[in-house]
């Protein structure tokens, strides 16, 4: 099946500085997609060269099938996106701000006003139909943000970091919308830095640091590929001092950050069973999750 | 530098739905806008109008109040144009991020500048309208030659939208547009010949003004105004073409490179 969304090789670079090196990817149609990578890892620029606002320094893009950047006014037609910030028009009311939107694609007035209670109910903003953007509540913009992306019935939408910035309320009712639309067969590209939101939503998943992709597959995939199935986090104002003199014996990978020790192991029992003596120490054991491969992919060092 | 940034505009129609959007925004606040348009030019044309009129035999052969009604017609153009492309424009494509949403659907910004540039005249030709009304409501023009005043706001509305783009595609932040409207709009409205003729300044002066816009767009409104045709009306409809082509132009290509990053 040849792939809804394909990139090859594709290279940018501001100010001889690379953003993207190299990058190859490969949609498939149906398939939620997550990008993650920490902030400046080149995620958003790979999107907008995906969506062809800025041209590649080098490598080739297809969307739906149209070569982009050349054909991507065509391609547009067919895609929806959620930006990562608001671009709501705060002049207009909810209604308005999906008939503009969905102008912008060439639709009739007549048509998008058939899409709009649909739309609003998808969205959870039946009643609001009236109300101007201002009124609205973050959960509320982001789901209208949503809702427009999908005014034209695209087969292909990209999320950018869609659920920044909101409580787990709003958070959990995007990602069931998130979810319905994968089972009505359109395909996501989201980027996230919320691994728990990745390994709920995407089929498959690519971390990127430094613009390059530096592993890729589903959410359970990743965690057996790259790190040992059990962690155990050991903290404690002593746990540097425990940890220059057991950890290494007792696990096969451990981190020290901070007041905290995370010890990475294929079988916890010795771990467990020694730390159990350790009166001064508290410990947590816990599965690998996606967050301990991220942070082991690309560190733990804060990126500013 | 990316060649790709220098190619000549591509239009196509899709700019209508965005200056749809404009004008949707505009009627929200229609009846502020008209306000703001007609207050300040009338209140300037009659105070200097009557006040300054009534020291003065004539000016060019004619009232002084039907001189000032030409300016007024033509810098209040200017203003309202100025003000939309550079302060709503820049609020459109910087603050409020309502270029990025519309470049996510087919639309290229080749249709937004124009958009833009459209829509600015829009409203010039609207503040111009409202003037002329007042101008004709006051018996200052009895010429139907006059009716062409409003194509030519239109055109006036098209240079200053363009210029003003350039301006926009500048700027890191507001503030950054008193430059423009002090350093360049407020010495066209005393050099172009709004209040007084042009050949009243020195020399050098009348050199500068000579190629300033505004003064070609005066020089073709005073005589509609008074039902005569413009002398030299090409050379002045040409030097706005110009300078309406040249801003459209150079101001897209600094858009692409600010929006590229």
């Amino acid at each position: 099946m040849t792939p809804i969304i394909e990139a090859i090789d594709l290279q940018k670079s501001y100010a001889g500085q690379r953003v993207v090196d190299g990058l190859n990817l490969s949609i498939r149609k149906g398939e939620c997609f997550g990008l993650l990578g920490p902030n400046g890892a080149g995620k958003t620029t790979t999107l907008r060269m995906l969506l062809g606002l800025i041209a590649p320094d080098a490598g080739e893009v297809t969307l739906l099938g149209l070569p982009v950047p050349q054909a991507a006014r065509e391609a547009r037609i067919r895609v929806g996106v959620v930006p990562q910030m608001d671009n709501l028009d705060p002049d207009f009311t909810v209604a308005e701000n999906l008939l503009v939107y969905g102008r912008y694609f060439g639709m009739k007035d007549h048509e998008i006003e058939a899409r709009i209670p649909s739309l609003l109910e998808f969205a959870n903003l039946a009643s609001k139909r009236d109300a101007k953007v201002p009124t609205l509540s973050g959960g509320m913009k982001r789901r209208l943000t949503l809702a427009r992306a999908l005014v034209n019935d695209p087969d292909v939408i990209f999320l950018d970091e869609p659920t920044t910035g909101l409580d787990p309320q709003a958070r959990h009712l995007i990602w069931q919308r998130l979810r319905e639309l994968t089972q009505q067969g359109k395909t996501l590209l989201l980027t996230t830095h919320f691994m728990e939101e990745a390994e709920r939503l995407c089929h498959r998943l690519a971390v990127m640091d430094n613009g390059k992709l530096i592993s890729q597959g589903s959410p359970r995939e990743l965690i057996e590929q790259n790190i040992e199935p059990q962690v155990v986090e050991v903290f404690g104002e002593t746990s540097a001092h425990w940890a220059n003199e057991y950890a290494a014996k007792y696990s096969q990978r451990f981190e020290i950050s901070g007041e905290s020790v995370f010890c990475y192991v294929q079988d916890a029992q010795p771990l467990v069973a020694h730390l159990q003596a350790q009166s001064a120490l508290r410990y947590v054991h816990r599965p690998a999750n996606l967050e301990d491969v991220f942070l082991k992919l690309t560190g733990r060092e804060m990126r500013e | 530098m990316n060649m790709q940034d220098f190619a000549l505009p591509r239009f196509s129609l899709r700019f209508f739905p965005i200056w749809q959007r404009h004008w949707l925004v505009w009627r929200k606040i229609a009846a502020a806008s008209i306000m703001g348009h007609l207050a300040d030019p009338v209140i300037y044309m009659l105070g200097l109008g009557y006040g300054l009129g009534s020291l003065l035999p004539e000016m060019g052969g004619m009232s002084y109040m039907a001189f000032l009604a030409a300016g007024t017609v033509c810098y209040s153009t200017m203003n309202s144009a100025s003000f939309e492309a550079l302060y709503s424009g820049f609020a459109r494509m910087h603050e409020q991020r309502t270029w990025e949403a519309i470049l996510n659907t087919p639309i290229s910004l080749d249709d937004v500048v124009l958009s833009e540039i459209l829509w600015a005249a829009t409203k010039s030709l609207m503040s111009g309208a409202a003037v002329l009304v007042v101008i004709w409501t006051l018996g200052l023009s009895h010429s139907l030659m006059s009716l062409w005043m409003i194509p030519l706001a239109l055109l006036i509305g098209l240079v200053f939208a363009s210029i003003g783009l350039i301006m926009t595609a500048l700027a890191p932040a507001y503030d950054f547009f008193m430059y423009y409207f002090t350093l360049v709009i407020t010495p066209m409205m005393l050099l172009c010949g709004v209040f007084f003729p042009v050949k009243q300044l020195p020399e050098s002066a009348q050199m500068v003004a000579s190629v300033l816009p505004l003064t070609h767009a005066i020089d073709l409104a005073r005589p509609l105004m008074n039902g005569a045709i413009p002398p030299q009306a090409g050379l002045h409809i040409t030097v706005l073409l110009a300078y309406t082509l040249v801003g459209f132009y150079v101001s897209l290509v600094l858009f692409r490179r600010r929006l590229s990053k």
